[in-house]
């Protein structure tokens, strides 16, 4: 079995009283794609945050390729090799696109001058965004911009990506582009972890599906066993009257 | 009046100057460092000793007061501003405003409340002047200050543009959480913005020691005339921060032109008027802050 690289073992994020994340675990394992479904409020973004360094562990451990990383910052898992997309995007707005990807290189790849540039030209490529490299970040529509986030967490040199809702609020044919670019980063063995809703748009592209309700895992497999299973059925639809 | 009016311009470029690194600092940080005027203090008050004990002269001095200046600032906003603002947006503004305390007091037990200049250490920098055709008269020391502090905003800005400490600044200023994301460690980021404001408020106190006189207490009246022109000049801009500076100076010529007792209160004036304007014109994006903030 390839070897695990990104693990959360018995993570716990509370917010008050309110148990967002209740004893996670999960594991990824090298070039896996896995995509998490669940209802809203399941705490599919939390893991990610926690995941990602954006929020720390009320209790448990994050682990990256094979370190304990649960008190490191985000940048220096950045470091690493983990990267992660914003369910509703955040680019840098003040900058640039191509700025915006450039500060992603020379930064979390640590690429300057000319290695950053190119590692830029080829995020940027490669998300088809070469054509608005440079427009500021605050004119371009809502598809630029999940692309942006795309190409920027691509020029930090991820070995894991986390993608939160990538293709929420997108047309099909916008949905498709991006599932073409993510099959891409899968075959340059890339490590995916997908969170969507739209489930038809995950199975292009994952092998392992994951869904998560009220904080827990209820179902991690197959993607089709997964979305026959009671429970994920139960999540979704309710429980069917005896 | 014209004479005024360009004194006026003058004064400005010296409100930019101790301007500039409370801007920069609020830019970044979102923090409004009210020790500003005190660390300005403290930066003539070393200078003052290098040229009295070790006959340093202060322009010399700043060679070793602008790094030291630096490194405090790193070390204030890595050890203090940084753990305090943990603690909610508030916190550091009140540290800020402790570590202002601290310093006045420390600075009156060592010095006293006499009142100091490094004037007589500059040689006849401080009065002399070019005379102008027209019977004007520009002080050297003036030039000096106004030409400092344009190399100065325009150096922090092309920093800011084409350097990769400067985009990581700018990146963590725009949203920390993300600037992590991509790999820039933002605590470092925000200590070296506070490292070059504290660089910035050396070079302020330096200007304010050789221009006038300074005693352990005026650091306020600094801290508001800089925040004056902050706000004047729209906040997070430092070309603004000059236009503000110099709008503010005008303001006080003009109103001491009217009163005697005008000056002040001429800034003041100038300074309420744009801060109405600015709150009338985003007062829908202040409520639904406040509506947000007390939901």
């Amino acid at each position: 079995m390839a070897p695990t690289v990104l693990g959360a073992k018995q993570v716990s994020k509370r917010f008050g009283a309110l148990a967002v994340l209740d004893r996670v675990d999960f594991h990824v394992q090298e070039g896996e794609a896995i995509g998490i479904v669940g209802p809203n409020g399941a705490g599919k973004t939390t893991l990610m945050n926690v995941l990602s360094g954006t929020l720390t562990p009320s209790d448990g451990h994050v682990e990256l390729l094979g370190e304990d990383v649960t008190a490191s910052s985000a940048a220096d898992r950045c470091h690493r090799g983990l990267s992660k997309t914003h369910q509703i995007p955040l680019p840098f707005l003040g900058m640039t696109v191509f700025e915006n990807i450039y500060v992603a290189a020379s930064h979390g790849a640590a690429l300057t001058g000319e290695a950053g540039y190119e590692l830029t030209y080829e995020s940027l490529k490669l998300c088809g965004m070469l054509a608005i490299a440079n427009r500021k970040a605050e004119t371009i529509g809502l598809l630029d911009r999940k692309r942006l986030e795309l190409a920027r967490a691509l020029a930090t040199r991820p070995k894991i990506l986390l993608l939160d809702e990538i293709g929420g609020g997108l047309t099909d044919a916008e949905t498709s582009e991006l599932v073409e670019t993510i099959r891409e980063l899968r075959r340059r063995g890339i490590s995916i972890v997908w969170i969507e809703h739209i489930v038809h748009v995950l199975l292009q592209v994952v092998e392992r599906l994951i869904c998560m309700d009220a904080g827990r895992i209820i179902a991690d497999g197959e993607p089709i066993a997964v979305m026959k299973d009671k429970a994920v059925v139960e999540a979704y639809l309710g429980r069917t009257p005896e | 009046m014209l004479s005024n009016l360009i004194q006026a311009v003058f004064l400005g470029g010296y409100y930019a100057m101790v301007a500039c690194g409370l801007s920069f600092m609020f830019s970044v940080m979102r923090i409004i460092n009210l020790a500003h005027g005190s660390l300005a203090i403290l930066s003539a008050y070393l200078l003052y000793v290098l040229a009295q004990k070790f006959n340093i002269n202060p322009f010399l001095g700043l060679l070793i007061v602008v790094p030291v200046m630096a490194t405090l600032g790193w070390i204030l906003q890595r050890y203090l501003l940084d753990r305090s603002a943990k603690g909610g947006e508030l916190l550091p503004v009140l540290t800020t405003f402790g570590i202002a305390i601290v310093l006045d007091n420390l600075m009156f037990q060592r010095f006293g409340a006499d009142t100091r200049s490094l004037a007589p250490y500059i040689g006849d920098l401080s009065w002399a002047s070019y005379a102008l055709p027209g019977g004007l008269f520009v002080g050297k020391l003036q030039i000096l200050v106004l030409m400092t502090v344009i190399v100065v905003i325009g150096a922090l800005q092309l920093f800011l543009k084409k350097t990769q400490l400067g985009r990581s600044i700018r990146a963590t200023a725009m949203d920390p959480d993300t600037a992590g994301l991509v790999g820039i460690d933002a605590k470092r980021a925000t200590a070296a913005a506070t490292a070059i404001a504290m660089a910035t408020v050396a070079l302020a106190g330096a200007f304010l020691g050789m221009r006038a006189t300074f005693e352990p207490y005026s650091g306020t009246p600094q801290l508001l005339a800089a925040f004056e022109a902050t706000v004047i000049g729209g906040i997070g801009s430092l070309w603004g921060t000059l236009a503000g500076g110099i709008i503010l100076a005008i303001a006080q010529t003009l109103g001491a032109s009217v009163h005697p007792q005008g000056f002040l209160l001429g800034g003041h004036l100038a300074f309420l008027i744009v801060l109405f304007f600015r709150l009338h014109r985003n007062r829908d994006a202040i409520l639904t802050w406040l509506r947000v903030r007390t939901a």
